[in-house]
């Protein structure tokens, strides 16, 4: 439980923001009633089933789909011929960007498949056994093309090439000759050089990390219903509606406003329910068929053929004086983007040395395309791995310096007005606090046995904000049903209600949270980027305010009395002073009884593009334990620390950093994406890609630091992705204090670890130990 | 390939109910696809992820690796029967008080794993709690809250 959130009153005078309170969903969740992706039956529905590529990398002579579409029970067929083919367009989608001449080809192959698992076609059919063997009576020829997989591999010039005629960009003069490498990306500040000429110890080191998914426990799941008359419906599990709708329409050549979205209950997403996979061939298969079509991907389609993020080569190089200034850090990144570009190698670059108030220093990055899925964002997307290089050469640093890694941090810790690598100068934040909480955290100073040793690792991610709406439609018992777009995946709704009872004075239980459909709201950006809290609550504190005006102007009437002399307290219109007259107070359910006769119904509505995010950074200790006789690693304890701004939910801040901590547990020492040399995927299932189980992590212990974002109501910053960046350098450097070793490539499972342990011990140790 | 139905006669929660079904599919399958009892996910349809986890004359099963057929004349127990009417199970409120879940779509299997032991064991350790749930995946929260929910569920049911 969080040392800062122990009580039930709110904090800094709040009555409800702050508290923790039963979530509003919270019952149709533990009963079963909540409605996920997979849930919905309608009546007349198909089942939707994808065929996909046996091959990493193939051209597509010819796709004959004839025998299956004259099967018994088959309603329709989709190929590439039913998708439309588009340009090159970059779009948002979460903190990342896409690309429409991809999707387009990621959803349903065109000219080449370009990883195993890439969807060739797709069938609806009356069952679930009829579209399997549908699939296999669709004729698919290839020519196999050689496969690369290795990000380092796909650089060479000899490399197969996945795009014909692919330029790499932000390189001046541009190449020539195409390569695999899509994109070169350089952030600069001071003279790195210089720095390093000045430093008295430099640590430079390589490192390496796998892909790792998402793994949500919820498969993508959607129904799409289109009319004859070209409008259509589609309900999905996703991150965003309203990105899904704009992809789909799209991709399908419609009319945005003739498709309806509505988000289901999410079953997890962590960046990688921002893009589409199934939505648009739903749509396409609904289209041809006349008649609904659900589709729901098995876990093996999952880890196949959607996500996971990127893995990546890098190098990294930290100068520092004696006591502990740094002089110059420089960083050189190379990060699968998967079969198309986009990898996060540019955030990966902007995040590496955030943490820290630097004169000099630089990244370079390259976005290089594999025969791998197209990697999804993923949680601070592109930070965890450039800062897990970063903050292992540091704890190196610190030990070379013979400084305690606390006190290295503090010495250079990024603050108000820090020159960032990528632009802007930071504003008010929290790393300072963290780093202080964690130094004074009993956690820090408790004793270690044999094999066990203790880490430390910062980390950053910048949040962002957007496009929000929300509406509180007043209803004639004082109830507000808050309605907002960004879907709820974490208990965001909970946030909403606690920041909307407290703007207009009201019980929470008056407050009824509801996500709307793309047609009930105006545009709303994705669950993404940690903004639903900020953003969306942005959104919430202005429609309280727009309605608590209405409120006031209905209220004024009624006195006849100036506007401005009606003020909101409490939850009540009352006189501004003994001047204005002598009035009983109104309450809010007074009022909107009242609606009718005073000028009809009441709604607060905002719409706004939410400015001023605030970066939230996070220090986590753990404290692990290696078996040298196996090579496993135990987490014997471990504390997350983070500047929430304002934690408005604790209990579900403290939720964030738990999940986020574990999941980072999970990249440091399991999860990886294993791959033969037929390049194809030899572990897409959850019995060999091994996420955290319960048995596997202690309790994750937290510490919430509260320095409050200046440009948000309730001074929220986002929460959710900060806590991932920080386990895998800090558990790195906890393995080192354990056992004397220092590795530099991620999974550290226990085969690696074992091999490791046996190559530092001479051929006597085992009879020495 | 054969698609000839077979019709069998089962328990849910108490209620007696008939389906059809074509001999490959799951326990899991008719819940969701025939008697549209949703509560129980498909995760992994492989036994791993634990989220379609049902109880079975009484034992805890996945019902994705039971097949229909299998229920004949036996007694399936799912998340929509935990509930006592409009009283919650003391699993359901402690997991809301202890914000035990984010995205939820866990949450079922982890309810209805949770339940079968403490029908087993009334005081369960941590550790107990932890290798039972072992079973269950949960990607959002970090198991701390779960773990707490359950013990503090246990506590509770011991004192009532």
């Amino acid at each position: 439980m969080s040392d800062s959130a122990k009580n039930d009153s709110g904090s800094n005078g709040h009555k409800y923001v702050g508290t923790r309170q039963v979530r509003p969903d919270g019952v149709d969740k533990v009963t079963g009633r909540a409605s996920f992706g997979a849930d919905l039956h309608v009546p007349n529905m198909l089942i939707g089933k994808v065929l996909r590529s046996p091959h990493a990398h193939a051209r597509i002579l010819s796709i004959d789909t004839s025998k299956a579409e004259a099967l018994a029970g088959v309603k329709a067929v989709v190929t590439r011929d039913d998708i439309n083919d588009l340009p090159s367009e970059m779009v948002p989608a979460g903190e990342m960007m896409v690309n429409y001449r991809d999707i387009t080809r990621n959803v349903m192959a065109r000219e080449k498949v370009l990883y195993e698992g890439h969807a060739v076609a797709a069938v609806a059919a009356v069952s679930e056994s009829v579209g399997l063997e549908a699939l296999s009576l669709i004729d698919v020829a290839y020519e196999v093309l050689p496969h690369v997989i290795d990000v380092m591999d796909s650089m060479k010039p000899d490399a197969p090439l996945l795009h014909d005629g692919m330029i790499t960009q932000g390189v001046e003069p541009a190449p020539e000759k195409p390569s695999n490498v899509a994109k070169r990306v350089e952030f600069a500040i001071g003279d790195v050089d210089a720095g390093f000429a000045d430093a008295d110890v430099i640590v430079e080191r390589e490192f390496k990390t796998k892909p790792v998914h998402q793994a949500y426990i919820e498969p993508h799941a959607c129904l799409a219903s289109v009319a004859k008359d070209g409008k259509a419906e589609l309900w999905c599990t996703t991150q965003g509606h309203f990105v899904v709708r704009g992809h789909c329409a799209r991709l399908l050549g419609m009319d945005i406003s003739k498709l309806r979205v509505t988000a289901s209950e999410i079953g997890g997403g962590f960046g990688g329910k921002t893009v589409v996979y199934l939505e648009p061939v739903a749509l396409a298969l609904s289209r041809k068929s006349g008649q609904p079509v659900k589709m729901t991907m098995t876990r093996e389609e999952v880890f196949r053929a959607t996500g996971p993020t990127s893995g990546a080569h890098m190098r990294i190089k930290i100068g520092a004086k004696k006591d502990g200034r740094i002089t110059a850090a420089d960083g050189l990144f190379h990060y699968q983007a998967g079969a198309f570009p986009g990898s996060p190698v540019q955030l990966g670059c902007m995040c590496a040395f955030a943490p820290y108030d630097l004169e000099n220093a630089r990244t370079v990055g390259y976005d290089v395309v594999v025969n791998r899925p197209k990697v999804a964002a993923y949680r601070a997307p592109g930070a965890p791995i450039a800062e897990y290089g970063a903050e292992c050469v540091i704890d190196e640093l610190a030990k070379k310096l013979g400084m305690d890694p606390i006190e290295l941090r503090l010495k250079n810790a990024a603050k108000e007005g820090t020159q960032t690598v990528y632009g802007p100068k930071l504003g008010v934040v929290g790393l300072v606090e963290t780093l202080e909480a964690a130094k004074a955290h009993d956690h820090y100073k408790a004793p270690l046995g044999k094999h066990q040793g203790r880490g430390v690792a910062s980390g950053y991610w910048f949040n962002i904000g957007g496009e929000s709406c929300a509406t509180l439609n007043m209803s004639e018992d004082g109830g507000v049903h808050l309605v907002v777009g960004t879907p709820d995946i974490g208990g965001s709704r909970a946030s909403l209600c606690l920041m909307a009872a407290e703007e207009l004075g009201i019980d929470l239980d008056k407050v009824h949270p509801h996500i709307a459909d793309t047609a009930s709201l105006g545009y709303t950006f994705l669950t993404g980027g940690s903004r639903a809290t900020f953003a969306s609550g942005m959104a919430v504190v202005e429609a309280a305010r727009d309605v608590i005006d209405k409120m006031r102007e209905r209220v004024a009437k009624m006195w006849d009395i100036p506007v401005d002399a009606v003020i909101w307290e409490d939850g009540h219109a009352r006189p501004a002073s003994s001047n204005a007259g002598a009035f009983e107070p109104m309450s809010l359910a007074e009022i909107t009884a009242m609606a009718n006769k005073t000028g009809g119904p009441l709604v607060g509505n905002a719409a706004i593009n939410a400015q001023g995010a605030g970066p939230s950074f996070g220090t986590h200790i753990v404290d692990v334990e290696v078996d040298t006789e196996t090579g496993h690693v135990e987490i014997l304890r471990y504390t997350a620390i983070q500047d929430a701004g304002r934690a408005v939910s604790p209990g579900y801040v403290e939720g964030q950093l738990q999940g986020g901590a574990v999941q980072g547990i999970g990249w440091a020492l399991n999860e990886e994406y294993v791959y033969g040399e037929d390049g194809k995927l030899q572990n897409a299932g959850f019995l060999d890609y091994r996420i955290p189980v319960c048995s596997d992590v202690p309790m994750i212990d937290t510490v919430i630091v509260e320095v409050p974002n200046p440009t948000h109501r309730f001074g929220v910053r986002g929460v959710g992705e900060t806590p991932i960046v920080p386990p895998m350098a800090a558990i790195t450097n906890a393995i080192e204090q354990a056992i004397g070793i220092r590795f530099n490539e991620l999974p550290m499972s226990p085969p690696k670890v074992l091999a490791a342990i046996d190559a530092s011990r001479g051929p006597l140790a085992d009879a020495a130990e | 390939m054969s698609r000839t139905k077979i019709h069998v006669a089962t328990t849910v929660n108490g209620d007696a109910v008939e389906f059809l079904c074509e001999p490959p599919q799951t326990l899991l399958d008719v819940l969701r696809d025939e008697l549209h009892l949703t509560g129980s996910k498909e995760g992994c349809a492989s036994g791993d992820c634990g989220a379609c986890s049902v109880t079975l004359d009484g034992r805890l099963v996945c019902a994705c690796l039971v097949l229909a057929v299998e229920t004949t004349g036996h007694s399936v127990e799912t998340i929509e029967g935990m509930a006592d009417g409009d009283n919650l199970h003391p699993l359901q409120q402690k997991f809301l008080e202890h914000a035990a879940l984010q995205c939820g779509v866990c949450t079922p299997g982890f309810l209805v794993a949770a339940k079968a032991l403490l029908d087993v064991e009334a005081d369960p350790s941590e550790t107990q709690v932890r290798y039972w749930l072992a079973g269950n995946l949960c990607r959002c929260t970090g198991y701390d809250k779960i773990v707490r929910a359950v013990l503090d569920a246990a506590a509770e049911m011991r004192a009532n």
